[in-house]
């Protein structure tokens, strides 16, 4: 597991240019510019179960989707930040991509140590300190088990269906 | 204890009598925006929609504009499944490529009203807060499951207070107030958070309010308010809506997670220099800096108001040798009241380039992106590195006067100088 260490308002950009977000929606069309104008290294070096650590902000700026579904289909197992822009939250919730929101843990990394993460119990322990982080409300949780916003809307409508049936 | 304005909203579209911040609830917004990714939203669910349909064909607003005229097949493919599933699916508020920038399509066509949520795939969604709506930028699977569903979750945010008082001085804009303000709080300084504004509000004008809220998002807002007010109405009946909405105002005793005031007699024009929104610096601090392209437009700032004070400025000129002038009407409507008026000939005759209505070159996609090495002085909203083209090129942001002052010089100029 190799961690990926960045700064501040790690912005949309950054992550995916803006220039491609017309031509590129799948995860083989959006995997060669991921991070393409941050981190020429990342998109060819990343492997599943990677994380990727950042400062303030992670995430800020466009809507668009594809840094999400980027960094969930190359296996980015979390990003853990001091904090993350809001739309990309969702959008995380949405792809069922972990975001640890957990200052403490950011600052207390240094190159070399080692991550465990236990996502339900909302731990972390880094080179040995262990932190804690707010565990998403039930509501939430129910979308990332269903795995993501798609599967979750599609057991809604097949319930709505079975209902107006009977 | 009295309620913000995002607590009245959220309370009275999720059908409860009170909520509080963090708490999640559900809500059917009145409208979903989505323009040229509605392709690809509409590809992730394809099966769906043939078995269930559109949950309602009055619920999606949907504006080609990021890519128009298409700037290759992929683009035109895209334009072209769109048109489809509109016709398909009896989709009622559809504007095609050429009527304007999806915002202010929006705001012109009376798809946001106060009181209304409308959320969209697109972050400056949160522009029309300047009417009074809570509205929210989204990602794209998100707007495909309100398709279907036509409801989401929100959380109840925590609020800013900003009061304003004072006056903006001449040659100074609401464009240099909000970056003023992103400046002095930060990229994140309002992340998560339901952004009011109050105050002095009625110095400000509708378009100057969307340009205000238009930047909610780059202070990681999300939504930027204005009060219902005397401007509001009359924007409204401009644009021929006449009730039929219920505005919602925040109590007196509201509690804020944080207050500020901002004395507009105080600023001065502005630059966010590269390549993040709150690197911003007053314009004494940077004027002289040569600058290749100049850009006037976007959803932040091509409007008539922008228009009429670039073109005052540069009126009977020509914009300095060597450099390049891009004016972009925000909407159809707007390019043709600026006809009407001779800004377009102005602009033409100073040397400038006219581009069709749409988000153009600000996002990198087509039409005047930049080179290495080149620096763009732009109206719009974002400065990232790479966003307009090339990484090695740099975005600095302004109000449109200081962009039209500065295309006379080459460098960057102080419009105060030449606002008589």
């Amino acid at each position: 597991m190799k961690v990926w260490r960045y700064g501040d308002d790690v912005n949309t950009d950054l992550l995916f240019p803006g220039k491609y977000t017309y031509t590129c929606s799948t995860a083989e069309e959006i995997k060669p510019h991921l991070l393409e104008d941050l981190d020429p290294s990342f998109a060819e070096n990343v492997k599943e179960g990677d994380i990727i650590i950042a400062g303030k902000n992670f995430g800020c700026g466009s809507s668009r989707e594809q840094p999400v579904l980027g960094l969930k289909s190359v296996g980015i197992e979390a990003i853990i930040a001091e904090s993350f822009a809001r739309i990309f939250y969702r959008a995380a919730i949405n792809q069922g991509l972990v975001l640890i929101e957990c200052p403490e843990a950011v600052k207390a990394y240094s190159e070399g140590d080692t991550i465990v993460l236990n996502i339900e119990k909302g731990s972390i322990t880094v080179g040995g300190k262990t932190f804690s982080f707010p565990v998403l409300p039930e509501e939430i949780l129910a979308i990332r088990d269903a795995g993501g916003l798609l599967a979750y809307t599609r057991l809604k409508l097949k319930k709505f269906k079975s209902k107006e049936a009977h | 204890m009295g309620k913000t304005f995002a607590e009245k909203i959220l309370a009275r579209k999720s059908g409860r009598k009170e909520v509080v911040p963090g708490q999640i609830v559900t809500v059917k917004p009145d409208h979903l925006l989505t323009h040229d990714n509605t392709a690809a939203i509409i590809g992730k669910i394809g099966p769906e929609l043939e078995e269930y349909g559109v949950v309602s064909n009055d619920l999606s607003v949907i504006v080609i504009d990021h890519v128009v005229p298409a700037a290759n097949e992929k683009t035109a493919i895209n334009h072209k499944k769109i048109r489809e599933f509109v016709s398909r699916f009896n989709i009622k508020n559809f504007y095609d490529a050429g009527e304007g920038i999806c915002h202010q399509v929006v705001m012109e066509k009376g798809h946001a009203l106060p009181g209304n949520i409308v959320l969209g795939s697109d972050s400056h969604t949160c522009t029309y807060g300047a009417l009074n709506a809570l509205s929210s930028g989204i990602d794209r699977t998100e707007a495909a499951a309100l398709m279907l569903t036509g409801e989401t979750w929100l959380k109840v945010p925590e609020s800013i207070k900003m009061t304003l008082s004072g006056e903006l001085p001449p040659g100074v804009y609401a464009k240099d107030l909000i970056l003023h303000i992103i400046g002095d709080i930060g990229a994140d300084g309002a992340n998560y958070c339901s952004v009011e504004f109050h105050g002095s509000v009625n110095k400000l004008d509708m378009e100057e309010r969307m340009t205000i809220s238009n930047m909610g998002v780059e202070m990681g807002a999300k939504n930027a308010t204005f009060p219902y007010d005397s401007v509001t109405e009359k924007y409204l009946r401009s644009i021929g809506v006449q009730g039929g909405y219920e505005p919602v105002r925040a109590d007196e005793d509201a509690l804020y997670s944080k207050e500020l005031e901002y004395d507009m007699s105080d600023i001065v024009p502005k630059i966010a220099k590269p390549h993040t929104v709150d690197n911003v610096v007053d314009i004494d601090e940077i004027q002289g800096l040569d600058i290749d392209q100049f850009f006037i437009g976007t959803c932040t700032n091509g409007r008539l108001s922008d228009l009429r004070e670039a073109a005052r400025i540069l009126k009977g000129k020509k914009i300095a040798p060597g450099r390049r002038l891009l004016v972009l009407p925000a909407s159809r409507s707007v390019y043709r009241e600026a006809m009407s008026e001779g800004l377009i000939d102005i602009f033409v005759s100073a040397g400038g380039m006219i581009l069709p209505p749409g988000c153009g070159p600000c996002l990198g996609a087509h039409q005047g992106v930049l080179a290495p090495g080149e620096r763009c002085l732009s109206t719009a909203n974002r400065n990232f590195k790479g966003r307009m083209g090339s990484k090695e090129a740099e975005i600095y942001l302004a109000s449109p006067a200081t962009v039209a002052a500065s295309a006379l010089k080459g460098s960057i100029a102080d419009p105060r100088e030449v606002i008589g």
